[in-house]
This record gives C-alpha cells, sequence and structure tokens, in this order.
C-alpha cells in the first residue's frame, strides 16, 4: 500500500494509502448527488444509508464518510458495504478521526484520511504495524487467522 | 481446554504492547481522557471512586490451575490481595495502578489470558454454561462456539464502536445456568427433529434500566453459518441502534422499537448478502478448536458411592455437589459467599488453594459462574472428602449453593463510581439474617441478587428475590423485587412497592419468606409459589 501521502489540501491534513491522483472534486452531499446526474464525489453523513450509493459506484471517484465524533461507529459499516458493493474508489474517512481508529477503518476499506485534528504519524505508524495477524475477514486484503491455519 | 497457538499468542502479545503505547501517549498528554477513555475500556481498565479497576476477561469462565494462579499473583503482586469473581465469569481487581496495567497484561499474556474487550461499546466476553462440557443435561459442549466467537470479535474491526456494550452467551442444554436470555445476543444448541444439533438465535435481552427477555430471531442456524450470521445481527445493530440516549442504546431497545419480526427479518436480509463473502471458516478450524474441548481422560472403574459419615461433610454434598455425566464423577461448586464476605471475593491465598485442588484432583480445570461461584467440573466422587477438607480449611467450604444466602451483589457504592447505594453491607446483613443453616436449607432454593445501581449488574431483574438500590433525597434506599428468573423459565422481577431503608428491607424479606413457607406446597419453590399465589399475600404482609 506504500508509505502514505500527507499533503496538506484545502487546509486540511491528509493520509492517503493510494497510489492515484487525489480527486479534486468537492464531494456533495447526498441530496446534491440524486440531483445533478454527472458528480463522481459524494459525502455521506454517520446516519446515511451507504446502500443508496450502491447503484452508483460505478461513477464515483470518492466517497468521504463523516466520522462527528470518533464513538460514532456506524461508517465503519458504511465502508465495509461500500466496498462489500465493490466500490473501488477512494474511500475517506472524515471527522474525528484519531491514531487508535484508523487501523480498524483501514480494515474496513478505508483508504483515506482527513482528520480534523493532526495526527502523530509515528504513533500511527506503530498502530498501523501493530497487529500482524487478523482474527475475522474484513474488507481489507488481511488474511483471517482460520485461513492461514488451514490454507 | 483450549491453548493459543502462535497466532492468538502474538494478538495478545500486540495488544500488550499496544496499550502500553495508549497510556504512555496519555500519559504525556497526547491523548486527552475523551480520546483515551474508550481504548483503556477496551482493556478493561475503569476509573472508580478510588482507584482503577482491570476487568480481566475468563473467556466463557473457564480456565485452568495456571491460570488460576495467575490471578492470585496478581492480586497480591498489584492489588490489596484480592480479586473480585463477577456476575460476567471474569474477575476484577479494584485497586490497580494506571502506570502498571500494561505490566499485568504482559504478565497474563504469559499464562494465554487477556482483558481484551471486557469493557467498551464492543463485543464482550463471550459467557456460556460453567457445567458446560461436564452436565447431565447437555446436549453438545458450547464452548468450542463460544471461543470460535471470541476469536471473531476480538479487534472486530467493523463492531468495536458500536451504540453500546454487547454481550453474547452460549449454551448446550435445556436448563440455563448462563442466564442466556437476558443477553444481547443469546444462542443455544439443541438437536432438531432430523437429530442435527444447530442453534437457536435470541436477541435483544438484557438488564439496565429497561431490562427485556430476549425473543427468538432464528430458530435454526445450521453451525456452520454462525459467524456470518452474527456478524449480519450486529451490522443491523451498529447501522440502526440509537446513538441519541446512552440509556436506549442497547439492542434490545432496537428490537422493541421495530419489533422482533422486523429486526429478523433485516437481519436475514443482510445475511443473505453477508454469507456471500466468505466470512465463515471452514469445518476444519471448527474440528480444531472443538479438538481442545474433548473430554477429560476419566479414570475407569472410580467408585460411584461417597462415605457421607462426616455430617458438615454431607451437608455440603447435598448443597453444593452436582450430577456429572460421567459415572464416578461429580461437579463441584465453591461457595464464594461466605457468611461476613462479600459476594465473589476471594483472597489471593484463597485463589491458589482453589488452583491447587484443580491440579491436584479436578483435571485442572476450574469455572468461574455468573452467581460469582467457582466450579471444579470433573471432580473424582473418590476425593470429594479430601477438597472438601482444604475448601474448610480456607474458608470455602459454605454449603449454601443456590441458597438465600448464595447472593450476587454488584460492588455497589463501596467501589462503583455509576452506583446509587451500596450493596455489599445489604448482602452481609441478609447473610446474618438467615444465618442459620437449617433455616436456609428449609426455605430452599431462593436467588437473591443485589443491584448497587440502575445499570443491574446484579442481575436484580433475573432474582427469585430482587433487589436494586436508589438514591431517595440524598439517601440510600432499597427497591424490592419478586419473580425474576435468569433460568430456562426467564422472568423478570416485579417493584413490591415503596422502597425500604437497610435494615427495612431485610425485615421485608423476611417476611416474605414467612408467606412462603405459610403457602407453599410439596417441591414449591420461593419462585413457584410467588407465581401461583401472586404479589398481593407478599404485599399485605410486608405493608400491611
Amino acid at each position: 500500500m506504500g508509505d502514505p501521502d500527507q499533503s496538506d489540501l484545502g487546509g486540511e491534513p491528509r493520509l492517503r494509502f493510494r497510489d492515484d491522483e487525489p480527486h479534486e472534486e468537492p464531494a456533495v452531499t447526498l441530496d446534491a448527488f440524486f440531483g445533478q446526474t454527472n458528480a463522481t464525489a459524494v459525502r455521506l453523513e454517520s446516519d446515511e444509508d451507504a446502500r443508496a450509493l450502491i447503484p452508483h459506484i460505478g461513477q464515483l471517484a470518492l466517497v468521504e464518510v463523516a466520522f462527528p465524533t470518533f464513538r460514532d461507529g456506524r461508517g465503519y459499516s458504511a465502508a465495509r458495504i461500500l466496498r462489500e458493493a465493490g466500490y473501488t474508489g477512494e474511500l475517506r474517512a472524515q471527522g474525528d478521526v484519531l491514531v487508535d481508529q484508523i487501523p480498524l477503518m483501514r480494515r474496513c476499506g478505508f483508504d483515506a484520511f482527513a482528520p480534523q485534528a493532526d495526527i502523530d504519524r509515528k504513533a500511527l505508524d506503530r498502530a498501523l504495524g501493530r497487529q500482524p495477524y487478523a482474527s475475522q475477514k474484513a474488507a481489507d486484503a488481511a488474511v483471517p487467522v482460520w485461513r492461514r491455519r488451514h490454507g | 481446554m483450549y491453548r493459543y497457538d502462535e497466532y492468538d499468542q502474538a494478538a495478545v502479545d500486540a495488544r500488550v504492547e499496544e496499550f502500553r503505547d495508549q497510556v504512555n501517549r496519555r500519559i504525556s498528554g497526547a491523548m486527552s481522557e475523551d480520546q483515551f477513555k474508550p481504548l483503556r475500556l477496551m482493556n478493561g481498565l475503569y476509573l472508580q471512586l478510588h482507584a482503577y479497576m482491570l476487568r480481566v476477561a475468563v473467556p466463557y469462565g473457564t480456565l485452568d490451575g495456571r491460570q488460576m494462579h495467575m490471578l492470585a499473583h496478581i492480586a497480591r503482586k498489584y492489588d490489596k490481595g484480592y480479586g473480585h469473581f463477577t456476575t460476567r465469569q471474569n474477575i476484577q481487581y479494584n485497586w490497580i495502578k494506571l502506570d502498571q496495567a500494561a505490566d499485568i497484561l504482559a504478565e497474563l499474556a504469559t499464562v494465554e489470558m487477556h482483558a481484551i474487550q471486557t469493557s467498551g461499546n464492543c463485543i464482550r466476553n463471550i459467557s456460556s454454561d460453567q457445567f458446560a462440557g461436564a452436565a447431565a443435561d447437555e446436549v453438545e459442549d458450547p464452548r468450542p462456539w463460544a471461543e470460535l466467537l471470541r476469536q471473531w470479535s476480538t479487534f472486530h474491526p467493523e463492531f468495536s464502536y458500536l451504540p453500546r456494550k454487547f454481550k453474547i452467551a452460549v449454551i448446550g442444554a435445556d436448563q440455563d445456568r448462563a442466564a442466556m436470555r437476558l443477553h444481547d445476543i443469546g444462542l443455544q444448541l439443541y438437536r432438531n427433529d432430523a437429530g442435527e444439533v444447530g442453534f437457536r438465535l435470541f436477541a435483544g435481552g438484557g438488564m439496565g434500566r429497561t431490562p427485556m427477555i430476549a425473543p427468538v430471531i432464528r430458530d435454526w442456524l445450521p453451525k456452520q453459518d454462525l459467524l456470518s450470521y452474527v456478524e449480519a445481527c450486529l451490522r443491523v445493530y451498529n447501522r440502526h441502534g440509537r446513538r441519541d440516549n446512552i440509556y436506549k442504546a442497547r439492542i434490545k431497545i432496537l428490537v422493541h422499537e421495530i419489533g422482533a419480526a422486523e429486526y429478523a427479518r433485516q437481519v436475514e436480509e443482510e445475511w443473505a448478502h453477508v454469507k456471500t463473502l466468505g466470512l465463515d471458516p471452514p469445518a476444519a478450524e471448527f474440528e480444531r478448536i472443538a479438538a481442545f474441548f474433548a473430554p477429560p481422560a476419566y479414570e475407569a472403574g472410580v467408585p460411584d458411592t461417597v462415605d457421607l459419615s462426616d455430617p458438615d461433610f454431607r451437608l455440603w454434598v447435598d448443597q453444593n455437589v452436582s450430577a456429572h455425566k460421567q459415572p464416578g464423577y461429580a461437579v463441584v461448586t465453591i461457595s464464594l459467599k461466605p457468611r461476613e464476605g462479600i459476594p465473589g471475593d476471594a483472597s489471593a491465598d484463597q485463589i491458589d488453594v482453589m488452583a491447587d485442588l484443580a491440579e491436584r484432583y479436578a483435571h485442572n480445570e476450574l469455572r468461574v459462574t455468573h452467581a460469582q461461584n467457582i466450579v471444579l467440573p470433573h471432580t473424582p466422587k473418590r476425593d470429594l472428602y479430601a477438597i472438601w477438607q482444604a475448601l474448610d480449611a480456607a474458608g470455602l467450604a459454605t454449603p449454601n449453593l443456590d441458597l438465600i444466602s448464595d447472593i450476587i451483589a454488584c460492588p455497589g457504592l463501596d467501589y462503583c463510581a455509576l452506583a446509587n447505594a451500596r450493596s455489599i453491607p445489604l448482602a452481609q446483613k441478609i447473610a446474618g439474617r438467615f444465618a442459620d443453616l437449617d433455616r436456609q436449607r428449609d426455605l430452599g432454593e431462593i436467588k437473591l441478587k443485589i443491584s448497587g445501581g440502575i445499570n443491574a449488574c446484579g442481575h436484580h431483574h433475573a432474582g427469585h428475590i430482587g433487589i436494586l438500590g436508589v438514591d431517595r433525597k440524598g439517601e440510600e434506599n432499597y427497591q424490592l423485587l419478586f419473580g425474576g428468573s435468569g433460568a430456562e423459565d426467564a422472568s423478570l422481577a416485579k417493584i413490591v412497592g415503596p422502597g425500604f431503608s437497610e435494615d427495612g428491607v431485610v425485615d421485608a424479606i423476611e417476611k416474605a419468606t414467612d408467606v412462603y413457607l405459610a403457602n407453599r406446597t410439596e417441591g414449591e419453590r420461593f419462585l413457584d409459589t410467588y407465581r401461583r399465589v401472586g404479589m398481593a399475600p407478599f404485599k399485605e404482609a410486608i405493608y400491611g
């Protein structure tokens, strides 16, 4: 996945684990997305239904999922739902995104982060490298331990 | 018993280092207390009234002598020489220093133990039947499935920030010794008409301020679909459970508000998709785990009779020893409810004694019960007398299992920041009032449960007699409830009437037992009589 790019775009620090060019079109709200046919970037609030986007994932290059507080875990399910539906564009967690939540978010399919506060990169690197194995299958490439055990 | 392989060990070792890192960032100020709190909670560390409390996981209540000795060591080295066994089959230490917490986790990891997800809004320690693998009425040992769920739920990336905590219980017998239907998800293994064993899945049970008995969500679930189905249950909850009000955030509120049928419909729809993702391990993994739970190497030809000529021993056998499926063997329950003790507490020395007995006599296995006692599940009857003598010498031979003094009590206001009233002194007063063992035995099975606060950690809703401590204008006040049960006849207790002082509630309980004695028919327990005659005669005796 390479070393994430932490360039400062739009005044927000951004962590990106993708090799393609960052998508420049601003994300529109879900309501606005359904009101215009050619948008390629959309923002999903934590109480909005990710499944509404499934018919349109082919045209999307960026989905930004809001984390109004790090305690609101709905975005983890939203990410998995989009990845399980075959979405391959940028999936960005925005808002109250913290060091110790990012490894879980990566496993749910997020590959970009726009935290509202600075992230300590060294602490993040330690957190991301911490667990050598995954106990369960999720939306990332990690091989669950039961598959390692039985091939 | 399950043993870790390199993958399991790597996970707990990494977790220790992760937590050490998190504590350091908290101490350095890099992380706020608000940010740190859910992280420490997911490692079992609470901030209580006087100190930090560490809750150590005992997965499905099963542990061996080596692990039990480690619990004693931690009590001695890092606490005040004792530990408190909990209604979640765990143990907690009440006097922990933050800067030593990671060291404790490191010591636990050396004996395949941890404190992972013993708190926080995540999937908690999986609980089970303390007689699993030993009970005569068992269809199948539920613990391999509990272990599978433990591994699946560990660091689950999607379900670590749920609306609220999530508790799962698995049982494999008709008799419910684990209060299964008072869990967020309850799973019961049973044999269907075709002779196959699978699960019945319940969801939406719980205690707290809005107690609910879990309804059936799926009557038949093939074993191999367990993880994907539970994943679907959790996903529906994570997406739609309420997050606007902490008191309405448990899955029981969701299931209650949309109805069990609608919740089941949404789960089925989700599962139709989730099942295609390949989340369920292959049969080889079930078999690998199940092999660890094979029956112990029972001795052949162990005598099935016990010399009961010592009357004190006989009392203990009558009360605390249960039938085992293997001839010549018995299940021993060690009461942690001595006359003047604290329910569930054991000293480091007592924990060592229990560990030694398990190693010496009982196939090196122990269980923690949700009623805060300890079980030696596989005990040759031949050795019962020697075990009883050793327990008696350690103050562990109280013959009161399931009697009125076998009280479940939460730590209450003596320790807990969330409590409104003390539970421990009340438990001691009740045990004192009914100190006469003949009287207790005459009263028979009475499950008395005390919570010092609305969170219902002492399971008062499920008590034949329940007590809830409340704060009334700055004074401790106790509400009395009758008619609850956490067993297979699950029911929720009802409030009798206006609350009482500490002494007043003890008097009221005594009056209630008099009503029971005057009204019972042959073979009826307190609960049965209450159910038959109703609240009125009790109320009249207490308030009349």
